[in-house]
């Protein structure tokens, strides 16, 4: 019974619920990055490996709007627009062509992107990482812990964001035009739905959530040109444990992987609290293949 | 429609097309054309081409020689979205029902498009409601969950709210309920009440000749044989030569 | 081959073997190092043509078995004494193969995409643990070590020249590449290609699919780890930075490069690579990967024929 008592205080409640909040908050950041990596997957076949590149292009156009203009706000609108431009662009000069090739031709296609984007962010702001101010610095008393709203505030961001997202597919006629293209490309062909800008202007939203997540996140860390890496790659750790092409799923566990590193960096450093994500990761590949979350068929 | 003999173009004209998928030539010179309102059946064997007919002309594959026009203009090259705008309504022979998407939402892939009002994307769903009241009831259910003969009725449906001036109606029957077959047949027949012309391809040769007005028969990629749809019986010799077991 | 042209080809073998053994001899301290390491980077090409070019299988992950091979080699060279060149290539072998094998299991019951994506995210686990467990691995400087002597036990032990590391490393390579295109011949080999080509009918006649996977996983991950050691050999240190995805990345590069699935493409295409780099990095400086991505996607929309041995199924239909 004592032992019993010794093991119960002997959990770190305080710590526990400060990285719930961590947790959730990395985890919407995570969850508006990963949703439109598969979004783009399941729409076209294409595994985005600029996705990392499109996040921290975003947070780059938050410090430059940022510097100009004063306003985070601003920025955090004109990142996700240019970016989401340029995402476009993207879509038609290099992916276009590849529409139909094996999927195996846009990882290479977008892994040439990624090198051309991270060194061309390298060249035009050199290595030193930048700034993005937080827009407000007020801060809540949790136990022992100054918290600060802005980070309450991303997770709320975060969630508004994807939530108008969902309602934008659900609803929308544009929404249906990327749902009805995401299950039979030839046959939304046929009822007259241009196929080919639907998957232009999915690539776009998708760079555009990804430059928000930058632009929100940018205050948190630096913003250097390899601030994209760590991202794409847990967002693709996401995308397969939730199913590829399956945003529910994504959604779902890029909270649940993001609390079980917060809940592991308690312990271990944070760095090594990664490896929690890859172990998710082998057990999904091992038992659910499909995905963890992703519904049977 | 009129009666006076004056030559009137085609509303859809194949001209010599030949298609290949990938190596295999499938099509080797096909000629067929469809008048405004006319329903015209395409009979033939499994394999010799009548669905890559219907995906030629619907811009699905595209020939690598031969021609395809659409009330006189030219639209081989043009991509299907295109030529679902101009008109043309595709119902496969799968069905390829949006399966996810609602019933209402699998007709508003069809609806939502430039130059509609509400009122007149009102009428259409009535109209196809008034068809198919089976749809009506199923309105919020996701396309895959309906049966096979109701997910014919919704292929055809989402047909129709392109406002099409013709439909290629690939095996509508297949695999249905004799009572589901008779439906089909009588919307064929209110569709050429209303001006829609039909290229249909059918494994049932009673229900073609009955609903078309003009047949042809295909054999290896090719038409064999063209006369009205009154001219041929089933047990014609005809019929036995390039559609018998 | 016919014997035409296998008379060919190895005339073609030994004219390029005598320039390249003769080459240090007339080459400046620079080249000489820049030409050993192209032979380095050449084996990594190779060893990853076994799977994308011959299996169908694109790795990202295979600075996994490069890394381990380095930090094997590192492991043998700083505990042993006296440092022992063998024991540096076997310890680097043994490390890139347990590698390879966790790598073979997880990875090979994916196909296409999936197989890319599990082996880079497996080469970012093995990234993120040698960058952290700083005790063992150095952690982010790496490992430093002294090279050891070149030796024959019994026979003879001299220090390392860059003439004799040369020739060795030309020595190792050379032999690699023999073996890879006996086994790429060989019935083994043509399994492979079958799988390339049509994995369900493969499987269909009754080739144990999986089984043949692992192997050429295995095979590729030990190959890849030997350019790792002669890597470690060459610099004298370990880096994580060579066990994180880029050099993945690159190798994936020199192969579509090169004509994927001809083992020869890939290492002149790695020289052809560096070069480019080296010219790049003369006129952009550390930017050089700018033009050699807008290069590299050029090469996947314009030039398909060099990837996936697509070219070869055209030929061959």
């Amino acid at each position: 019974m004592s032992t019993m008592l010794g093991l119960l205080q002997a959990i770190p409640y305080e710590a526990l619920l400060i990285q719930t909040l961590n947790g959730i908050v990395t985890g919407m950041i995570l969850a508006l990055i990963a949703s439109g990596l598969t979004l783009i997957f399941g729409i076209m076949d294409v595994v985005n490996f600029a996705h990392g590149e499109l996040f921290m292009f975003g947070a780059y156009m938050g410090v430059v709007v940022i510097s100009a203009t004063g306003s985070f706000w601003l920025a955090l609108v004109l990142a996700t627009l240019i970016v989401a431009l340029i995402g476009a662009a993207l879509q038609i000069t290099t992916l276009r062509p590849l529409l139909g090739r094996d999927p195996l031709t846009t990882i290479l296609a977008t892994f040439g992107i990624s090198l051309v984007m991270q060194n061309y962010a390298l060249w035009q702001f050199g290595p030193v990482a930048r700034k993005i101010p937080e827009p407000f610095s007020g801060q809540f008393t949790l136990f022992y812990l100054e918290y600060p709203w802005y980070r309450v505030l991303i997770a709320v961001l975060s969630a508004a964001i994807i939530g108008g997202f969902y309602l934008f597919l659900k609803y929308g006629t544009y929404g249906i035009w990327i749902r009805a293209t995401t299950q039979d490309r030839v046959m939304a062909e046929a009822m007259g739905i241009p196929v080919s800008w639907v998957h232009t202007a999915v690539f776009g939203i998708g760079a555009g959530m990804a430059a928000a997540s930058g632009v929100l996140f940018g205050p948190l860390v630096g913003v250097n040109h390899a601030m994209g890496l760590d991202w794409v790659l847990k967002a693709f750790i996401v995308v397969v444990v939730g199913g590829m092409g399956n945003l529910g799923g994504s959604i779902v566990a890029s909270i649940f992987i993001s609390l079980l590193e917060a809940y592991a960096s308690i312990w271990v450093s944070p760095a090594q609290a990664v490896i929690v994500s890859f172990v998710v990761l082998i057990l999904t590949l091992l038992f659910r293949p499909t995905g963890l979350f992703a519904t049977p068929k | 429609m009129t009666p006076d003999a004056t030559p009137i173009e085609p509303l859809v004209a194949v001209e010599d097309v030949h298609t290949y998928y990938g190596k295999s030539h499938i099509l080797h010179g096909v000629s067929l054309h469809v008048d405004s309102g006319e329903v015209v059946g395409l009979l033939g064997r499994n394999g010799v081409g009548k669905s890559t007919t219907l995906k030629t002309i619907m811009g699905l594959v595209h020939p690598h020689r031969g021609k395809v026009l659409f009330a006189g203009k030219p639209i081989t090259s043009l991509p299907a979205h295109k030529l679902a705008r101009l008109g043309i309504g595709y119902v496969p022979e799968d069905r390829r029902i949006f399966r996810l998407l609602t019933v209402m939402e699998n007709l508003r892939t069809g609806l939502d498009r430039h130059g509609m009002t509400e009122a007149r994307k009102q009428e259409l769903l009535e109209k196809a409601f008034s068809y198919f009241p089976v749809l009506a009831e199923r309105r919020n259910q996701a396309g895959g969950t309906l049966s096979g003969g109701e997910q014919q009725m919704l292929a055809i449906a989402r047909a129709m709210m392109l406002e099409p001036k013709i439909i290629l109606l690939d095996e509508p029957t297949e695999g249905l309920m004799p009572r589901m077959v008779s439906q089909i047949r009588q919307i064929i027949d209110v569709l050429h009440r209303e001006g829609v012309a039909i290229l249909l391809v059918e494994q049932n040769v009673p229900l073609t000749l009955e609903a078309s007005q003009r047949v042809y028969i295909m054999e290896k990629g090719a038409v064999r044989h063209h006369c009205p749809a009154s001219a041929l019986k089933i047990g014609d010799p005809l019929i036995q030569q390039y559609l018998g077991v | 081959m016919s014997k035409r042209s296998a008379t060919v080809y190895w005339i073609g073998f030994s004219i390029i073997l005598a320039l390249l053994i003769v080459a240090p001899l007339v080459l400046t301290e620079f080249w000489r190092r820049f030409l050993t390491e192209i032979l380095v980077w050449g084996l990594l090409a190779m060893s990853s043509d076994i799977l994308i070019g011959y299996t169908g299988m694109v790795s990202f992950g295979h600075s996994a078995f490069f890394g381990l091979g380095m930090y094997g080699a590192a492991a043998a060279l700083l505990m042993v004494r006296p440092p022992n060149l063998w024991l540096a290539i076997l310890y680097g072998l043994v490390g890139s193969a347990g590698i390879a094998l966790f790598v073979a299991y997880f990875s090979t019951r994916l196909r296409d995409i999936y197989f890319a994506i599990t082996t880079l995210i497996f080469s970012q686990i093995f990234y993120v643990i040698i960058f952290t467990w700083t005790e063992v691995t150095g952690g982010e400087n790496g490992l430093t070590f002294r090279r050891p002597a070149l030796e024959i036990p019994g026979l003879f032990s001299v220090p390392f020249s860059s003439e004799t590391l040369h020739w060795f490393v030309l020595a190792v390579v050379t032999a690699s590449y023999l073996i890879l295109r006996r086994i790429t011949q060989s019935p083994f080999g043509m399994v492979l290609q079958s799988i390339r080509e049509n994995e369900a009918r493969t499987r269909a006649i009754g080739y144990a699919v999986e089984r043949y996977k692992m192997t050429a996983v295995m095979l590729s991950g030990l190959f890849a780890g030997l350019a790792g050691v002669l890597y470690a050999l060459q610099n004298r240190f370990a880096a994580p930075d060579f066990v994180y995805f880029l050099v993945s990345g690159e190798t994936v590069i020199f192969n579509v490069m090169g004509g994927i699935g001809t083992l020869v493409g890939p290492i002149v295409r790695a020289g052809f690579f560096l070069l480019l780099r080296e010219a790049f990095s003369r006129f952009f400086t550390e930017y050089y990967l700018i033009p050699v991505g807008v290069i590299f996607i050029a090469m996947v929309i314009f030039m398909p024929q060099g990837l996936l041995g697509f070219m070869r199924r055209w030929l061959n239909q």
